[in-house]
C-alpha cells in the first residue's frame, strides 16, 4: 500500500514520526522532544509479561519493599500508593496492576541522591493485587499488596 | 496551553521534599462520549524533574496513573532559594514546564 | 441463668463482631481519604479560578475584581461564609454561585444565559464557573459559616427550604430527608449525614465546593443539588435557581458555626 509522505508522517505513532525525525537530523538525540517512552512495557497485560518488557527475567520477593497503600480504595479512579525500597542501590520503582486492562502503571527513575520513595495516584479497574518492582543492581524486586475497590454510594 | 502545575519544594532535613499537582486529563482511551465514541487517549508519558541541571526525578508513566496527577518524592542536594523544574510531555506532544523555588523547612 | 438473659448476652456478643466490621471498613475509609489529602487537586481550580477572577472577560471586557459577595465591591476573603444571605442590588436572596452570575452580567457585560452557561464541568470542557467558585471558597477556609438569616426574604427563603427539605415527591416518594433525615445513614459504603443535626452539618455543608474523585473535578453546592434531585428522580434543579438558593439557606442554618474546609476532597 502506497501512502504519500504527509499521510505517514500523520498515521505514524509518536515513535514513528520522531525516529524519521530523529533520522531526518531533526531532533537531535537526548532533546526532551525525543524521549522514550517504552510502547511494549505499558501494553502487556500479567507481571510476567510486564517483567519481561522491563527488561527483567524473574524477580524475587522482598520484604524491603514498602507499599503504603489503602486496604480499601472509596473510589477505583484515585487510589493513592506510596512505595518505599530499603534495597540498596535501588535504580527503578515500577507500579503494576494486575486486573487493569494494561498491566503497567508508572516506572519512575531513582537517581543518586534521590529517595528510593515515590508517592502517586494510579486508578484500578476493579479489586487486584497491586505489585512495586524495584530493579536494584540490575536485579529485580517486587512486594505486593491487594487494594479492594468499593462501589460507592451517592457520592457526597 | 496546559494549565500550570501545583508544586510544593521544602526542606525536611537535608533532603528537599517534593510535591506536585499536574493538570491532565489523563485520558485512558476506553472512555466511551455521549454518541458512542470511543475518547483518544490523551496521557502524560514523560515526566522529568531537574535541579541544577542535573535530574532528579524521571518517569514514564501510563494510561493508570489518576487525572490530575500527585507525585511525591525527596532528593538530597538542594537547598533553599534554589530552583526545581518539573516538566512533562503527553502522547499528543503537548508539554508544560513549571519551576518552583525551593522553602525552608 | 434465664433463657432470655442467657439470649439477650448472646445478642449481645454478636452485634459488636458485626459492628466491628462495619467499623474496620469505616477506618480504612478513612485512612483512604487522609491518603488523599496531601494534595487536593482542588488546588488546580482554586488557582484556575483566581486567574479568571481577575482576567477581563465578556463584552465590557471587565475582570469580577469589583464583584460583591456581601461585604462589599471586591472583599473576596471571608465572603463565602457569609452566604447565602439577601443583596439589595438583585433585592433577593442569592448564594455564591448566583451571586458570580450576577456579577458576570452587571460587571463583565454578559446576558445572563450566558453568564450561567457550561455550570458543571464536563471532561474536556472546564467550567469557569466551578474554578470561580473553589477560588472564592478556598478564600474562606478556616473561618465559621455564618450565614445571615434576618432580613424577611432571607426567613421567607428558609421557610422555602424546608418545605422542600421535608416534601416527599416524585416516583420514589422521596425528600432529602429520606436520606438525610436520621443519624447513622450510610448508601453502601458512603456516610449520609443528617442535615438538620448541627453535629453533622457543620462539617459536611462546609466541605462544599469539593473535588470528587469520582467526577475528577470540582463539584459545587449547585451540583450538589442538582445530583440529589437527579438521584431522588424529581424534576431537573435548574442551577442557581431560588429553590436552590432556598434549600441552602435551610442547610445554612444547621451548619452555622461550622468550620469551612472547602474547597474539600471527596469520592
Amino acid at each position: 500500500m502506497r501512502r504519500s509522505r504527509r499521510e505517514f508522517l500523520q498515521a505514524g505513532s509518536g515513535a514513528g514520526v520522531l525516529a524519521l525525525a530523529a533520522a531526518a537530523g531533526l531532533v537531535r538525540p537526548g532533546e526532551a522532544f525525543a524521549q522514550q517512552w517504552n510502547k511494549a512495557a505499558f501494553e502487556t497485560k500479567s507481571f510476567a509479561d510486564t517483567l519481561k518488557a522491563l527488561g527483567g527475567s524473574g524477580s524475587t520477593e522482598s520484604a524491603q519493599i514498602q507499599i503504603t497503600a489503602p486496604d480499601i480504595a472509596e473510589n477505583g479512579a484515585v487510589v493513592p500508593i506510596t512505595i518505599e525500597s530499603a534495597i540498596p542501590r535501588t535504580q527503578t520503582i515500577a507500579i503494576l496492576i494486575e486486573k487493569n486492562p494494561n498491566t503497567l502503571s508508572a516506572n519512575f527513575d531513582i537517581p543518586d541522591g534521590t529517595d528510593p520513595f515515590v508517592t502517586t495516584r494510579v486508578k484500578m479497574a476493579e479489586t487486584s493485587n497491586i505489585y512495586a518492582v524495584v530493579k536494584a543492581d540490575g536485579k529485580y524486586f517486587h512486594a505486593a499488596k491487594e487494594i479492594k475497590v468499593t462501589l460507592g454510594g451517592c457520592g457526597g | 496551553m496546559a494549565d500550570p502545575m501545583r508544586i510544593r519544594a521544602n526542606m525536611a532535613g537535608d533532603k528537599v521534599e517534593v510535591r506536585v499537582l499536574m493538570s491532565h486529563e489523563m485520558e485512558t482511551g476506553q472512555r466511551k462520549d455521549a454518541s458512542g465514541a470511543i475518547v483518544p487517549a490523551h496521557f502524560i508519558q514523560n515526566v522529568t524533574v531537574t535541579h541544577a541541571g542535573k535530574t532528579v526525578l524521571s518517569a514514564q508513566w501510563g494510561t493508570s496513573i489518576s487525572k490530575n496527577p500527585f507525585v511525591h518524592f525527596r532528593f538530597k542536594g538542594g537547598k533553599p532559594g534554589e530552583k526545581v523544574t518539573i516538566s512533562w510531555v503527553d502522547n499528543k506532544g503537548e508539554r508544560r514546564t513549571d519551576e518552583v523555588v525551593i522553602g525552608g523547612g | 441463668m434465664p433463657f432470655h438473659r442467657l439470649l439477650a448476652g448472646m445478642l449481645a456478643a454478636a452485634v459488636p463482631c458485626v459492628c466491628m466490621a462495619q467499623q474496620d471498613t469505616q477506618k480504612e475509609v478513612e485512612r483512604y481519604r487522609q491518603l488523599l489529602a496531601e494534595g487536593n487537586p482542588a488546588d488546580l481550580f482554586e488557582a484556575r479560578g483566581e486567574e479568571l477572577w481577575k482576567a477581563p472577560r465578556g463584552p465590557k471586557q471587565t475582570s469580577l475584581e469589583q464583584c460583591d459577595l456581601g461585604l462589599g465591591p471586591g472583599v473576596v476573603k471571608g465572603a463565602f461564609a457569609h452566604l447565602p444571605r439577601y443583596f439589595a442590588d438583585t433585592d433577593r436572596v442569592q448564594d455564591l454561585e448566583s451571586r458570580l452570575v450576577t456579577c458576570r452580567v452587571t460587571l463583565q457585560g454578559f446576558k445572563p444565559e450566558d453568564a450561567a452557561k457550561n455550570p458543571f464541568s464536563a471532561p474536556g470542557r472546564a467550567s469557569d464557573l466551578e474554578a470561580l467558585a473553589s477560588f472564592v471558597a478556598g478564600q474562606s477556609r478556616g473561618m465559621k459559616l455564618d450565614a445571615p438569616l434576618r432580613h424577611p426574604k432571607e426567613i421567607e427563603a428558609f421557610q422555602i427550604g424546608e418545605q422542600l427539605f421535608y416534601r416527599r415527591a416524585g416516583p420514589h416518594d422521596f425528600a432529602c430527608v429520606s436520606c438525610h433525615g436520621e443519624n447513622g445513614k450510610r448508601i453502601r459504603l458512603q456516610d449520609l449525614p443528617k442535615l438538620t443535626d448541627p453535629g453533622d452539618a457543620r462539617k459536611i455543608f462546609t466541605s462544599w465546593p469539593a473535588y470528587r474523585v469520582s467526577q475528577g473535578t470540582v463539584r459545587t453546592m449547585q451540583h450538589r443539588l442538582y445530583d440529589c434531585y437527579w438521584q431522588m428522580r424529581h424534576p431537573q434543579m435548574d442551577y442557581a435557581s431560588e429553590a436552590s438558593i432556598a434549600l441552602e439557606v435551610f442547610m445554612a442554618k444547621y451548619a452555622s458555626g461550622g468550620e469551612i474546609s472547602a474547597p474539600g476532597l471527596k469520592r
